[in-house]
């Protein structure tokens, strides 16, 4: 799950980590009022969406004055931003977070992973702060340093002084590095984050080690038992399908194509977009109903994928194991009589109770192309949609 | 002669009085597993499926002499059971639990160091020896008892490989899901050196998928030590970046993990990668008919 700057830098400041003053704003009048209440000189106008790059998309300015943070806010407020990681169709801003301006020294990254190779969770430090890390590791990867963590001791002050002496910090400004090193690794495991990312981590001119951006993402399994941190998701971040398909506990992913997918498993699921492909065809979904569907998931499932205006027609391709073939027939059944089918819809059944799943379908009167195979599948959907 | 688990194997259901277990354990029964126990805290001393329940895992095993466990219990409570299990000293525990956090992972691992036992996923299907022991959730009348190996981190992915391979006459020696998860306790390297030393599997079939460098790592350790010829299958070569595909561990991140990298490390190494989940049962055949071991896997 992510979730926005501002929510983030509440969370490290809880940890003890440097953030500056800062308050969220959905109005220009409330971000007027914030920029008096924080009294600095010079404040700074931030975009808050779920993604990065809004600098250069022109999200984030400098204001020297009042007026000028009027005329920022009704310029971001409502914007949509296009970044290299919103995609082309780009995101609206609907929140600002109007903070206190800083008088920066330097620019460093401090950032916190899972390593998957050690089974460890990793903190890594750069000196080439503002810069995407994948950059650095591409261009410079002597510039970035590493500290694996031991779960049960943690991060250990030698560690976090070993990552400040190697990315040449300062020595004046040591011990809050630490310290700030130590708050965000107690964050990072407290709060079951997935990724916990300060770039630019700065050093400012009166002595402080400050997060001037905050990117945290958190681990779904943990949410059960981080109430907070589910209460800080934002709707408007997220595609509508998925958000339903959330509901209902479907792993479901938006894609750019017209050929709806409804699969079990999800490695059967990733496959069945590519065979598609593979055939001359573009999927416009991930869509892994699980192992212990029902038919009502099932027509659950089939409502998120019709409710895709690009869809053009479906390929289900179901290998039953526990997942029994009759319960996913009834509930094509029952789903298309429930919304309506007005396209071609190609199903493959197989494994357990195929037999039985084949039958209902024949017997349903529905115009249901039946496949062999997967191949035979996704080559039949793919001419039936051209 | 097999991987992990034969005809012997005494097994233990960690979690055996929820509906899931229930439903499997009665699978496993009838596939012939010998399941001697299940473990449920505080529902010891009763029965299911003419099974024994004990309280905790040490009871278990000192009663039953069980060698394996698999594990079912509820995501919350999963990474603790892995543990008692550990603690027990069994040789084997097989987690099928899906949705465990991750960080909880990162401390079982640690918490695993120097221990003897070997964990099998999580998120995973579970481990079958064809006709003698299937530990897990996987459909068992698909596999045939053979000479391929099977390894995989998605459970319908396998059924679709095992399928094609039963199919077409080639059965299998082991299959073995190690799981989707990023953290988990067997990788590819593993399964690929037991296997290796397996002298009833003559080739291996490696699935994997996009996120993190597993399979690039095994790819390198086939190169440098594998005696016996492996195929490979990677999903989600249109996953798009930063999203994640289902698993937990299937995510392209900052570039890392695509399909095209591994396909292209695994062909470098000398793996034949299929080139779509329809053909892997045919690639695997036609790379044994290369290395004439075609009528030696041909097993009806």
């Amino acid at each position: 799950m992510n979730i926005h700057e501002y929510q983030g830098k509440e969370i490290l400041r809880k940890y003890g980590v440097a953030v500056p003053n800062g308050h969220v704003a959905y109005t220009v009048e409330e971000a007027v009022e914030a920029a008096k209440h924080l009294g600095t000189k010079v404040s700074v106008v931030k975009a808050q969406i779920h993604a990065g790059g809004r600098g250069k998309a022109g999200g984030v300015k400098v204001a020297k004055n009042l007026d000028e943070v009027r005329t920022y806010a009704d310029e971001i407020l409502g914007k949509t931003l296009v970044t290299h990681q919103t995609g082309p169709e780009g995101k609206e801003v609907k929140r600002l977070l109007i903070e206190e301006g800083c008088d920066i020294k330097q620019e460093y990254y401090v950032g916190l992973v899972l390593d998957r190779a050690t089974s460890r969770v990793t903190m890594m430090a750069s000196e080439e702060g503002g810069t995407e890390i994948e950059e650095v590791a591409e261009n410079n990867p002597e510039k970035i340093f590493k500290e694996v963590i031991d779960p049960v001791v943690g991060l250990t002050a030698f560690q976090a002084r070993r990552l400040a002496f190697n990315i040449n910090l300062p020595k004046e400004y040591l011990s809050k590095a630490v310290k700030f090193m130590l708050g965000l690794y107690q964050a990072f495991v407290e709060k079951d984050c997935s990724i916990a990312e300060i770039n630019p981590l700065v050093t400012t001119g009166d002595g402080e080690v400050i997060a001037l951006d905050a990117k945290l993402n958190f681990d779904d399994n943990s949410l059960f038992r981080q109430k907070d941190i589910s209460e800080y998701r934002d709707l408007d971040e997220e595609d509508t399908k998925e958000i339903e398909a959330s509901k209902y506990d479907l792993s479901y992913v938006a894609l750019d194509g017209n050929i709806g997918c409804m699969v079990n498993g999800a490695g059967l699921a990733m496959s069945t977009m590519d065979i598609i492909k593979h055939s001359g065809g573009d999927p416009a979904n991930f869509l892994d109903v699980g192992g212990g569907a029902t038919a009502e998931k099932v027509t659950e499932a089939f409502k998120i994928i019709l409710s895709d205006k690009n869809v053009k027609g479906i390929f289900v391709n179901i290998f039953g194991g526990i997942m029994k073939c009759d319960v996913i027939a009834e509930g094509v059944v029952e789903a298309t009589k429930q919304v309506g089918l007005e396209m071609p819809l190609v199903v493959r059944l197989e494994g357990t109770n195929v037999d039985l799943g084949k039958k209902i379908l024949a017997e349903s009167g529905l115009n249901i192309t039946a496949a062999e195979s997967m191949a035979d599948g996704a080559e039949k959907i793919v001419s039936l949609v051209k | 002669m097999s991987v992990y688990i034969n005809k012997d194997t005494k097994v233990i259901v960690q979690g055996i009085t929820g509906s899931t277990a229930l439903f499997h354990t009665k699978q496993m029964l009838e596939y012939g597993t010998k399941i001697v126990g299940g473990v449920t805290p505080k529902k010891g001393g009763t029965e299911v499926e003419g099974v024994p329940v004990f309280d905790t895992v040490k009871d278990a095993v000192d009663s039953t002499g069980a060698s394996a466990s698999v594990i079912y219990v509820p995501a919350p409570f999963a990474a603790d059971a892995i543990m008692e299990a550990v603690d027990a000293e069994l040789d084997l525990a097989i987690c099928i639990t899906e949705h465990i956090p991750v960080l909880d992972m990162v401390k079982v691992k640690r918490y695993m160091e120097g221990k003897k036992t070997r964990l099998v996923g999580p998120n995973c299907p579970g481990v079958i020896t064809p006709d003698e022991c299937k530990i897990g959730i996987m459909p068992g009348y698909i596999h045939k008892k053979g000479h391929v190996g099977v390894v995989s981190r998605s459970g319908t992915l396998t059924y679709e490989a095992v399928h094609q391979l039963s199919e077409q006459g080639f059965g299998q020696s082991t299959a073995v899901g190690i799981g989707g998860d990023p953290v988990n306790g067997t990788d590819f390297i593993d399964v690929l050196k037991a296997f290796n030393e397996d002298p009833d599997t003559e080739a291996v079939m490696m699935i994997g998928e996009i996120g993190g460098t597993a399979e690039e790592e095994a790819a390198e350790w086939v190169k440098q030590n594998m005696t016996k010829p492996v195929v490979g299958f990677i999903g989600g070569r249109t996953a798009p970046p930063g999203k994640r595909m289902g698993h937990a561990g299937a995510i392209i991140s900052g570039g890392k993990g695509t399909a095209e990298e591994k396909i292209k490390v695994m062909n470098n190494c000398g793996i034949e990668v299929a080139d779509t989940p329809a053909v892997m049962g045919k690639t695997l055949i036609g790379v044994l008919k290369e290395k004439g071991l075609h009528d030696k896997c041909k097993t009806h």
